[in-house]
């Protein structure tokens, strides 16, 4: 998409420079004590924490959204899927909110298909943050079949009321498990992925010039 | 040294025979310690040494323009264009899984990447072959779940795709499952490195995680019989740790872009000893040790114990005087341990230190090259005629298939394996192009262009009827289904599972396995690079069936050439390539529905079935295959269905015709005849086809079947000879697809998750 990135490493202790952060998945430390439990203590999460705070972009795809929730920068908690086990499989979820940074290129109601892999995506909060969530339009996006339809069959995790992810108060922080970084490129016939990416750019081209070709 | 009296009994607890031992004193000239009885037995165990296979495993082709590396390295490396290597091996861990199928499995995963990474390359992909007993019985269920669990766990957690692989059922493996692990790497192929040990004064390192207790003669466990009291080995079971191991790809990775390293060796089976004998043993020169330098995780360990734990995710270095700070320093940044813990020297010992004292002092080469070589007595059992004796007028032929199909299609061997793949994360990286349930899986070379195609076959059906066509028609079916992607097939690892080497009748089986995987290799051109032996699958005096698991690696050129089973769109003409020959002996049909495993498999004409392969790849070159699916297990019926069922969104229906030719039945819908390709191409390339096919001199037999169809049902029909009424065959696509999908969650009583 012509954009320059760059790692930054878990002990850097500053994001300076940047217009947007992305908490990718992965099994960071190894998920070992509960999925993003340890990360969220990485010197370098403090920056990103303050980052958010004033305003900035973060994306959290999986893991990065399991360690969103770990940091308190969204609200709510992740159980195992209620199968047991790790799901790879291609998922629909339903945009429920297009007026986001993240979601600006699609329409409310639009599906994309989108792959999972997790195996502690079952998102849980409690009736009070949930009535919240709902009332505030913090769900982003909901699992639902190929027409768009939130079914209880086509949940495969057993998150509470389907969510497949979800936005802080302020609309800059998004969480979401499936993976739009697996289908943004020419190569796989699906893209939809592609349209998260290009709803932050278009977010973020009105605050910033855009890089000389 | 520490004097303990070597009596009869050690040496058999140790797994050493009489003339064994006595070669052990020839080599020292003297009587061992009971250290060096200990390094002796797990060095020269049938899994480290390869005692009774080596003299046979010469019959393998192993060079050629292609190839970067050959068998001996810790993975051999094929040349893939652009300056870069494929670097690929496949190894078991099948008593161990059987013991503890979670981890002994989740080990096997880690112990194939570092065998990767130890080459310098960054494993991009896991593939898998595992064999189960039936699942009517709840220990089977537990092993396929432990098992699958494990493989999950460990290649989800460090980051490498599980993109393919197959699966057997037979009751054979009841009491020894076998778990086969295949790990494919990229490396610039002028950076490949080596397990050598050169440079006298050189530093040897120690990284990774802290030697434990466990493990301790898993090598030896390994080359050994079971028998009902071998839970009580669950200890010699190993513990795994991804998220270690992840550091430990990442930090070796970066000894290499920094050139730090003069060799590097992982500690997999028999641990610090193998690595630090070989490494030597290659080089030509000796290792110095001192254990009580080596990081430690248990207390009042003896040199012994530290020598022989095959404790996971540890790795030996050596580098040059002066560029030990800058390896503690990458350890460092990744968090995980290292220590000076050596140097080279010129004297060829392995010679172990405990601080001033010496513990144990081998020549490295007796170890690594010394171990005895055994030519096994071989001979075909009695049972073989018994076995290959199939009357075929014995069984009533079928009058129609629909019922047939059904029941094959559930059968766990057919079945789809959704339910298992599910489970591995096979996109991460995001460099899967082909997912699992095609021929083969297939991944990007990201920035080249180009793709590999990769997949691991092996019948052992047809290996316990006919060893040697068995080892021919896998490397055949190997490179089908690579053809069938759009590759062209480059290299060959073998992971060789048989039982007692010490039976004839094992020993027969295994030399004929291997000629015909040899045979058939040089007639492909694709050599051997690397491999694995695994003997002693044996419980309580049973063998498992002979059962040789082919890896083969190919390379497709352009991204536009990947290529797919399923059928894609209604109107395109589908076509047999291949013939239909009365092939019933073997079949999974004759166990299905007639359990019998019996009868010879099927023919291979090795000459047609390169001339189909290069015909195909032709024609996908050209652009004018729709999609390409090898005609395999379940025959021709079986392929049909899955060629409609498999599209991942929209499955399509199909409209065939066959014509019964004089043959069963039940053969033309159900026999197994290699070199067959069901391929769709689209109406309008037909004609372009046929011409293709036709310059092929002939040597490429093809037949039309019918045309792909929108509608939801698949329609055959079978013209029959002299004027009988044909036989009509109709089944609804969402029937077969129930069938297919839902038999294994079914059979496990787990959820199935479409």
């Amino acid at each position: 998409m012509g954009q320059s990135s760059h790692l930054i490493w878990h002990q850097e202790t500053s994001v300076q420079g940047m217009d947007a952060i992305l908490l990718p998945g992965g099994f960071s430390y190894g998920d070992y004590l509960r999925t993003g439990s340890i990360a969220r203590f990485s010197p370098i999460m403090e920056a990103v924490i303050q980052f958010a705070n004033q305003g900035g972009l973060v994306l959290g795809i999986c893991n990065g959204f399991q360690i969103l929730l770990e940091t308190g920068l969204l609200p709510g908690a992740m159980l195992r899927n209620t199968e047991l086990s790790f799901i790879c499989k291609e998922t629909y979820i339903r945009v429920e909110n297009a007026n986001t940074p993240f979601t600006k290129s699609c329409e409310v109601g639009k599906v994309l298909k989108l792959p999972i892999a997790h195996a502690d995506g079952n998102y849980f909060t409690n009736p009070v943050d949930l009535s919240a969530l709902q009332a505030n339009a913090q769900i982003v996006f909901r699992y639902c079949d190929r027409d768009g339809i939130v079914t209880p069959s086509s949940n495969p995790n057993g998150s509470i009321d389907n969510i497949a992810g979800i936005q802080n108060a302020q609309g800059n922080v998004l969480g979401l498990m499936p993976h739009p970084e697996r289908c943004a490129e020419p190569i796989f016939s699906n893209q939809d992925g592609r349209l998260i990416f290009e709803s932050m750019l278009t977010s973020l081209i009105g605050q910033i010039p855009l890089p000389a070709k | 040294m520490p004097s303990t009296t070597i009596t009869p009994q050690l040496i058999q607890q140790h797994g050493l025979s009489e003339d064994e031992y006595q070669k052990i004193l020839t080599h020292l000239g003297r009587e061992p310690n009971l250290t060096e009885l200990g390094v002796f037995s797990v060095m020269w165990s049938e899994h480290c040494s390869y005692k009774s296979s080596r003299v046979h495993l010469k019959r393998f082709p192993t060079e050629g323009p292609q190839v970067v590396q050959g068998p001996g390295e810790n993975a051999g490396a094929v040349d893939i264009g652009d300056g870069f290597a494929a670097v690929f091996k496949m190894e078991s861990h099948n008593h161990p899984s059987f013991i503890e199928p979670f981890q002994g499995a989740a080990t096997g995963v880690g112990g194939i990447l570092r065998d990767i990474f130890t080459m310098g390359a960054r494993p991009i992909a896991l593939l898998n072959s595992l064999r189960f007993g039936e699942l009517d019985s709840p220990q089977n269920t537990h092993l396929l779940k432990g098992v699958v669990s494990g493989i999950s766990w460990y290649g989800n957690c460090i980051g490498v795709p599980t993109i393919g692989g197959e699966i057997t059922f037979n009751d054979i493996y009841s009491k020894n499952p076998l778990v086969n692990v295949f790990c494919l790497g990229i490396v610039k192929k002028d950076r490949l490195l080596r397990g050598l040990a050169k440079g006298v004064g050189n530093q040897v390192l120690y990284i990774g995680a802290k030697t434990g207790r466990d493990g301790i003669h898993g090598a030896t466990m390994a080359s050994d019989s079971f028998d009902d009291a071998s839970e009580k080995k669950r200890p010699n079971v190993q513990v795994g740790d991804p998220f270690l191991e992840k550091l430990l790809l990442e930090a070796c990775l970066e000894f290499l872009e920094q050139d730090l390293l003069v060799g590097i060796q992982d500690m997999g089976a028999a641990g610090l000893t193998s690595s630090s004998c070989e490494m030597a043993s290659r080089s030509g020169t000796g290792i110095e040790l001192d254990v009580g330098k080596v990081p430690r995780r248990e207390h009042n360990m003896t040199p012994y114990e530290i020598l022989l734990s095959e404790s996971q995710e540890r790795m030996l270095l050596v580098a040059q005087p002066g560029k030990e700070q800058a390896v503690l320093a990458v350890c460092q940044k990744w968090g995980i341990d290292a220590a000076v813990v050596g140097k080279v020297t010129d004297d060829g010992m392995l010679r172990i230190r405990e601080g001033d004292q010496i513990v144990a002092e081998i020549p490295a080469d007796a170890i690594a090259e010394g171990a005895p070589r055994y030519e096994r007595p071989s001979a075909p059992p009695q049972y073989q005629e018994v076995l290959q004796a199939l009357n075929l007028d014995a069984l009533p032929d079928l009058t129609d298939g629909t019922d047939a199909l059904l029941q094959l299609l559930a059968s766990p061997t057919i079945a789809s394996k959704r339910w298992v793949y599910q489970q591995y994360d096979y996109m991460v990286g995001t460099n899967t192009v082909v997912c699992p349930g095609s021929d083969a899986a297939v991944v990007r070379i990201k920035g080249t262009g180009k793709a590999l195609a990769m997949t691991t076959d092996g019948n052992s059906r047809y290996c316990l009827l006919n060893p040697y066509m068995g080892g021919s028609l896998a490397v055949a079916e190997a490179a089908r289904n690579l053809v069938c992607s759009g590759g062209k097939p480059l290299g060959v690892t073998d992971c060789l599972n048989f039982g007692n080497p010490e039976r004839p009748d094992i020993m027969w089986q295994f030399i004929m396995a291997v000629e015909g995987i040899a045979d058939a290799c040089r007639s492909f051109e694709v050599p051997v690079v690397s491999g694995n032996v695994s003997l002693y699958n044996e419980t309580n005096g049973l063998s498992i069936y002979p059962t040789p698991i082919i890896g083969m690696v190919g390379v497709i050129e352009r991204e536009e050439d990947i290529t797919t089973q399923w059928f894609k769109e209604s109107g395109d003409t589908i076509l047999l390539v291949g013939e239909n020959k009365e092939d019933l002996g073997g079949t999974e049909f004759l166990k299905v529905m007639h359990s019998r495993e019996q009868g010879m498999p099927p023919w291979l004409d090795l000459e047609q079935e390169k001339s189909i392969q290069a015909c195909i790849l032709t024609l996908i070159k050209k652009g004018w295959i729709q999609s390409a699916h090898d005609c395999s297990e379940g025959g021709l019926l079986v392929t049909l269905a899955e060629c409609c069922l498999t599209h991942p969104s929209a499955p399509l229906g199909a409209t065939i015709t066959l014509s019964q030719e004089r043959l069963r039945l039940d053969a033309l819908l159900f026999g197994e005849s290699p070199s067959r390709i069901v391929i769709s191409v689209k109406t309008k390339d037909l004609d372009s086809v046929r011409a293709c096919i036709q310059d092929m001199g002939g040597k490429v037999p093809m037949s039309l079947l019918g045309q792909v169809t929108a509608t939801d049902q698949i329609d055959v029909t079978v013209q029959k000879d002299q004027g009988q009424p044909p036989c009509q065959m109709v089944w609804p696509v969402k029937d077969l697809a129930d069938q297919w999908y839902n038999s294994l969650p079914s059979q496990l009583k787990m959820k199935d998750s479409p």
